[in-house]
């Protein structure tokens, strides 16, 4: 026992120590903070209004039909041939040309412009046009406008989830769906990320040959799981740091958001009119609140510790087999693919999990213990009877002890293999050596 | 006796390593494993490490049926040897060290004694990448001794070592045995053999096939040959018979008719020759290991 703990301390020290866990430490939380931050800093700086040139020989549109809030439009009158020559030199973005009969038939509406149009800057100009179009084509079905303008009304839904014991909570499917998404992904990398780091340590210990040293001083399994051990305490302070570093630099960013212009204004269109705040209460930022309301975070955040380790460990215990059969990282690459395979689909299954967490793919995906720590991760944050979470768990636990159990067998056989090209067969056969 | 190898056997899928190995290693010996390569001594060696399990048979360690704590008390400097890259030499050794059992302030003070034993006391902070092959072998040589233990296992410990420092370790093995350290040396180098061993054992195809005393085994191969120089004219005779002549050195062996006739050959020679010299061919362990190898293919 006392050598495993001497084994965890070398693998966790040599990790610990080197720049690239600092870097990486760093950086991390710089990017998720920068992911977060780059989309407000980017809805701060004032857009530039886009100008465009319309032509419009229905004569339907006057200019207070023509408003929108990014797009400046200026009806012309002039020959389309001249328009379309000059419309860029003018310094307009695109040129559009409404037909005599837009009303009856729209497909003529044409938009000209020098490069490809974008997406949003094209639906905001077909809406502008669709909203004319629609408002003259009711008041000719004899609907007057102010039934029309009463007609356009938007739902926005709250969802509540209902406990069996009748306790409401504001739940937020939108939110869920972004922390499912969110877990799903931090699962996948570092299942991947770790496992490799084990597979990249065995091998180190056969190609550089101290291996023989140390299975004189200790057994191999110990070895194998003071490493896997190890790595894994290497993981669970990244994450720490990650989560720490990323808490203070989100507390820095929205000082500085809150102290922006933007922001000020934004307080002050609230004061001024309490139906504006409320529309303006459905922002991004209220959602993430939502989501912190509506989740047990303490099951969100053990479930994910738990599925980590455990993952982890069944994953890396496998990486590790692998890594004692061959002599280079190189030689590696034909059997990582195996063990990937099971963590690609998992995290290809999340995807649809996330869509539907109650469908039966969703159900025995959170099973299974190769897919289940992505796939129970991802359907958490939606709410999962325990008895199924329950079951997930000693399911993986299980499956753990079954995969470090062949793991070890191929590991202690592996690590004295030299010069000899592996086969998955002769792994296998390796199962049932003796000592 | 330090390790008492009761009729080992260890297959694998393929083939047999040893089948049915029995050897007695005294304490306080250098005691030779000799025998060509692929010849089982490898798997011997790990067997008495625990690295693998017998399949028949069991090993004895000082008295006691072999555990997984006499591990403290072996050291092994294997063939294929190796040190982490990335790690300073002095953190390298206290984890090794400290696997065989040594307590960090142990360790610690065993260590910088050997430091200054070997002149290498400003290593302590290298990284292992940055050390010359010799001076990694030093280090490796210290991990194995460190931890003091009652029986060594150096399995070819002179491949790879220049002269200097394989006169070093030579040293040192020689004073680890005057300390009463058993140690089992494997080679199949027999100029170290003549140098360094007590007692030898010759392993070939997985079977035992010579053990003994050193000189014990060399009388046992002496062909009652005679080296002899002379001049004049050297044939036959009824006491002895030229195995090989060189006229130009005037020198020759002579093989005796009876084993202890060597008075007689000597008269018989004087009768032919002027004698110079007369000289008993003592067998080398070179010519007995390839002639045993031979002989029990």
């Amino acid at each position: 026992m006392n050598k495993i703990l001497l084994v965890i301390q070398r693998e966790y020290l040599t990790r610990v120590q080197k720049k690239s866990f600092w870097i990486a430490s760093l950086l991390g939380p710089i990017l998720i903070t920068a992911i977060y931050a780059i989309p407000i800093w980017l809805a701060m700086q004032d857009k530039e209004v886009k100008r465009i040139e319309i032509l419009d020989e229905s004569g339907l549109f006057q200019a207070k039909d023509l408003v929108d809030k990014e797009v400046e439009f200026k009806l012309v009158n002039k020959p389309a041939a001249e328009l379309k020559a000059s419309f860029s030199k003018e310094g307009f973005v695109a040129f559009v040309h409404l037909p005599k009969n837009i009303v009856s038939d729209s497909k003529e509406l044409k938009i000209y412009s020098e490069k490809n149009l974008s997406l949003p800057l094209k639906s905001s100009i077909e809406r502008v046009i669709e909203k004319k179009v629609r408002a003259t084509l009711m008041q000719q079905a004899g609907i007057a406008s102010e039934v029309y303008e009463k007609t356009q009304v938007e739902i926005n839904s709250e969802t509540i989830s209902v406990s069996s014991t009748g306790d409401e909570t504001s739940s937020s499917s939108g939110g869920a769906m972004i922390l499912a998404g969110v877990m799903g992904m931090l699962l996948y990398i570092t299942l991947l990320l770790y496992g490799s780091q084990v597979m990249a340590g065995v091998i180190e210990e056969k190609s550089s040959r101290i291996i023989e040293v140390i299975i004189s001083s200790i057994k191999p399994y110990q070895l194998m799981l003071g490493k896997i051990l190890g790595v894994g305490m290497v993981g669970l302070t990244q994450f720490l740091l990650w989560i720490v570093l990323t808490i203070g630099l989100t507390q820095v960013a929205s000082t500085f958001y809150g102290s922006s212009p933007i922001q000020q204004r934004v307080e002050q269109v609230k004061k001024a009119d309490p139906e504006v705040a409320k529309t303006m209460e459905a922002s991004p930022m209220d959602e993430v609140t939502k989501v912190i309301e509506s989740t047990n975070i303490p099951l969100v955040l053990g479930g994910f510790l738990f599925y980590f380790l455990f993952g982890y460990l069944l994953y890396s215990s496998l990486f590790a087999a692998i890594g004692s059969a061959v002599e280079s990282t190189a030689e590696a690459q034909q059997f990582t693919f195996i063990v990937m395979l099971p963590i690609i689909l998992a995290f290809i299954m999340a995807q649809f999990t996330m869509q539907d967490p109650d469908s039966t793919m969703a159900f025995w995906a959170s099973m299974i213990p190769f897919t289940s720590p992505i796939n129970m991760m991802v359907r958490l944050p939606y709410g999962v009877p325990m008895w199924e979470l329950a079951t997930s768990m000693v399911l993986l636990v299980l499956g753990f002890l079954g995969c470090s159990w062949i793991s070890a067998r191929i590991y202690r056989v592996g690590i004295l293999m030299y010069g000899k090209k592996i086969t998955v067969k002769e792994m296998a056969k390796w199962l049932f050596y003796k000592g | 006796m330090i390790l008492s190898i009761q009729n080992v056997v260890k297959r694998y899928a393929d083939h047999t390593a040893l089948a049915g190995v029995s050897l007695e290693i005294p304490k306080g010996q250098i005691f030779g494993l000799l025998g060509p390569n692929g010849a089982g001594k490898t798997s011997l060696i790990r067997i008495v490490n625990q690295i693998t399990a017998p399949d028949e048979g069991q090993v004895i360690f000082d008295g006691e049926v072999l555990h997984p704590k006499h591990v403290e008390q072996i050291g092994y400097l294997p063939e294929e040897r190796g040190l982490y890259k990335k790690m300073k030499v002095g953190d390298q050794l206290m984890y090794l060290a400290q696997l065989k059992g040594l307590s960090k302030a142990e360790a610690q003070s065993r260590l910088k004694d050997w430091f200054i034993r070997l002149d290498i006391k400003d290593w302590w902070y290298k990284q292992v990448d940055d050390l010359s092959k010799g001076m990694q072998q030093k280090t490796q040589f210290i991990a194995t001794v460190v931890h003091e233990p009652k029986l060594l296992i150096l399995d070819e410990p002179f491949s790879g070592f220049d002269p200097i420092n394989a006169n070093m370790l030579k040293d040192e093995i020689l004073g680890l045995k005057e300390r009463g350290t058993s140690i089992l040396f494997s080679t199949h180098r027999m100029e170290s053999v003549e140098e360094l061993c007590d007692s030898i054992a010759l392993i070939n195809q997985a079977k035992v096939v010579l053990t003994g005393e050193k000189e014990e085994v060399r009388n046992r191969f002496k062909k009652d040959e005679y080296a002899v120089k002379f001049s004049g004219e050297l044939t036959n005779s009824s006491a002895f018979e030229v195995v090989s002549i060189d006229a130009e050195q005037h020198s020759a062996v002579i093989k005796l008719a009876k084993s202890n006739g060597t008075n007689q050959a000597i008269s018989a020679l004087i009768k032919q020759v002027d004698l110079f010299e007369f000289k008993e061919v003592i067998p080398s362990f070179n010519d007995i290991f390839i002639q045993v190898v031979e002989e029990t293919k």
